[in-house]
């Protein structure tokens, strides 16, 4: 992978608060990468210091080996496209697409054909004349991702691209997304809170904590794979289980379970998949569990059963539709797992 | 619908005791009788006889240009100010800046002219200007006044602007200044506008302030007519009434046309 755009130890303090602690981060050409994190992990810090309109206090930013964390937003070539979208009310769709060209000096003609393709590659074609005011929420994003496409960006930055959106529009506006940043080739930079977005977009994935970078990776590999507890728990709710380390095996003596597998001797705590816990008849020995059966709730294509396994500990179960009719509430249950399941945590 | 009838009732009485006197006024412009309040018949002659008051039309004249120049600069000074508060984030002594900026708003107009007095009094004392007091101290005065609601206008309409809009133009290659000059100003062009027309009505309506900072050339208009209901009033003060009415009205009207909320 050729790297477009290295981050090296990029610090930005606000005030007390810092936002980045000396964060590193690479990001290739035509890659699709998100940003994830919760508020205050520094994300959106991260990415407006990429579009420019913040200035680390240290650290360098390079883009094809330039640094360029002292050129203003204006001298970058790196655009963005706003959460809010920013469209400029007073202008019409086409006069909104126009204006980075404008501000270049591209000519005339060209500039019109470079606009119709880009409203075109939208599906906006024959909107020109419209006002932002007079679009649906779904049109004015396309419209920014437009405004933002025409000026042929290295690296295109989108802060929460799909957060404003009604949940039905988000899945297709996804595929869009995907089918726009491979047409055009460009790096895709996304921030996003929402970790099923990042999973379902991005190539690789980044989840900030504290201006840090707790793990970053293709989807796959963190989901399945987590590198921390922090991790573990902001990617789909898996159940982590503190407790020890010992020869081949993790005790969690509050749940009152013991993992066989390989256990690397500095795992503090193991992560646990609900998909990965099945509901047995019965069962003894490691990697197997009891408890009683606290409440069930149904999600489509399975359930979701919380298990209790006294001492404190709950159990996340996601048993599927196949698996015949979920337990009753109440109900005395004997959990089972593959030794290849239990993920190992270190910190 | 007694609840109806009564905010109907309760709306008509403050239409009327705001209307009234001025719909009098209006009436009795437009009376032939000598005697301000009396009627005498329709006529015109109060309008024919105002146009060939000198003094009168004078003293109208000086207080448009006036009312123009004061509006002109409290747009500059108030817009700045407003830009200052919206845009440049928690600046040191930025709450006292917002304080002392509204402070004309809420200060008898007594107090401000009478400080206003004593500041140029001691200004041409040190350097010798202004040169007395005439139409420029009170273009000045009015220019302070205008500006405080100049300032708060442009800060209300930045408010409500999104300040991405900015950051999105220079994203795109806008420099700083072309940022400004062609999202930034046409956005709040129509607050600048009814900031202006809002400047301007109040010069032209000002006669306490005026009062204080004026000297023998500067007599505005309403302190000409102040002077005159000294040695009586005559039927044309109506029928100048009625058309500072008309004109300040059809003002107000386009400020509020230009305030209206924006769509989208």
């Amino acid at each position: 992978m050729t790297a477009l755009l290295r981050a090296e130890a990029i610090t930005k303090r606000f005030g007390p608060t810092l936002a980045l602690d000396a964060l590193d981060l690479e990001i290739g050409q035509g890659e699709f990468f998100a940003l994830l994190g919760g508020s205050g992990s520094g994300k959106s810090t991260l990415l407006r210091i990429i579009a420019g309109f913040e200035t680390p206090d240290s650290g360098r930013l390079l883009l094809d080996g330039t640094d360029i964390a002292a050129t203003p937003p204006w001298a970058r070539p790196v655009n963005m496209m706003f959460q809010s979208y920013a469209l400029f009310p007073h202008m019409t769709v086409a006069d909104n697409v126009a204006y980075g060209l404008r501000r270049a000096g591209v000519k005339k003609a060209e500039a019109a054909s470079r606009i119709a393709a880009a409203l075109a590659m939208v599906g906006l074609a024959g909107f020109e004349r419209r006002r932002p005011h007079q679009l649906s929420g779904g049109q004015k994003q396309r419209v920014a991702l437009a405004r933002s496409l025409v000026m042929r960006p290295r690296l295109l930055l989108l802060d929460e691209p799909l957060g404003a959106l009604d949940a039905g529009l988000r899945e297709r506006t996804g595929f869009e997304l995907r089918a726009l940043q491979r047409e055009t080739g460009a790096a895709f930079v996304m921030v996003t809170h929402d970790q099923e977005e990042a999973l379902a977009l991005a190539d690789r994935v980044a989840l900030l904590d504290g201006g840090r970078i707790a793990q970053v990776g293709p989807p796959r590999e963190i989901y399945e794979r987590p590198a921390s507890r922090f991790v573990a728990r902001f990617l789909g709710a898996a159940n982590v289980l503190e407790g020890r380390a010992a020869q081949d095996r993790f005790d969690c003596p509050d749940a009152g379970i013991s993992c066989a597998g390989a256990i690397p001797a500095d795992t503090v705590a193991i992560a646990l998949r609900p998909e990965r816990i099945r509901i047995a008849a019965a069962g003894e020995g490691p990697n197997t569990a009891r408890g009683i059966v606290q409440d069930v709730a149904f999600r489509g294509d399975d359930s979701l059963v919380l298990v209790d396994l006294g001492g404190g500990a709950t159990l996340r179960v996601a048993h599927p539709e196949e698996g015949g009719p979920p337990p009753d509430r109440g109900a005395d249950v004997t959990l089972c797992w593959e030794a290849a399941d239990v993920v190992p945590l270190p910190s | 619908m007694t609840r109806g009838r009564f905010v109907r009732a309760a709306l008509m009485a403050g239409l009327l005791f705001l209307w009234l006197p001025i719909l009098l006024l209006v009436a009795y412009a437009f009376s032939a009788d000598r005697i301000p309040f009396q009627w005498g018949g329709f006529s015109l002659r109060w309008f024919s006889a105002l146009a060939a008051n000198e003094r009168l039309v004078e003293a109208a004249l000086l207080s448009l240009r006036i009312a123009a120049g004061a509006a002109t600069l409290a747009v500059l000074i108030g817009g700045a100010a407003g830009w200052a508060l919206a845009r440049f984030g928690p600046f040191r002594g930025r709450g006292v800046f917002g304080a002392l900026i509204g402070a004309p708003l809420v200060l008898p107009e007594v107090v401000t002219g009478l400080s206003l007095l004593l500041l140029f009094v001691a200004l041409e004392t040190a350097t010798g200007w202004p040169q007395g007091r005439d139409v420029l101290t009170v273009l000045l005065a009015h220019a302070t006044l205008g500006a405080a609601f100049v300032a708060v206008v442009i800060q209300a309409r930045l408010a409500e602007t999104d300040r991405s809009l900015e950051e999105a133009a220079m994203d795109l290659g806008a420099t700083p200044f072309t940022a400004f000059r062609t999202v930034t100003l046409p956005l709040i062009a129509p607050a600048l506008a009814a900031g202006w027309l809002l400047a301007f009505t109040l010069s032209l309506d000002d006669v306490v302030i005026a009062s204080f900072v004026s000297g023998p050339s500067g007599t505005t208009l309403p302190m000409a007519l102040f002077a005159m209901l000294r040695l009586g009033l005559t039927p044309e003060v109506n029928a100048l009434g009625a058309v500072i009415v008309l004109g300040v009205g059809a003002m107000l009207a386009v400020a509020a046309l230009l305030l209206r909320p924006r769509r989208g």
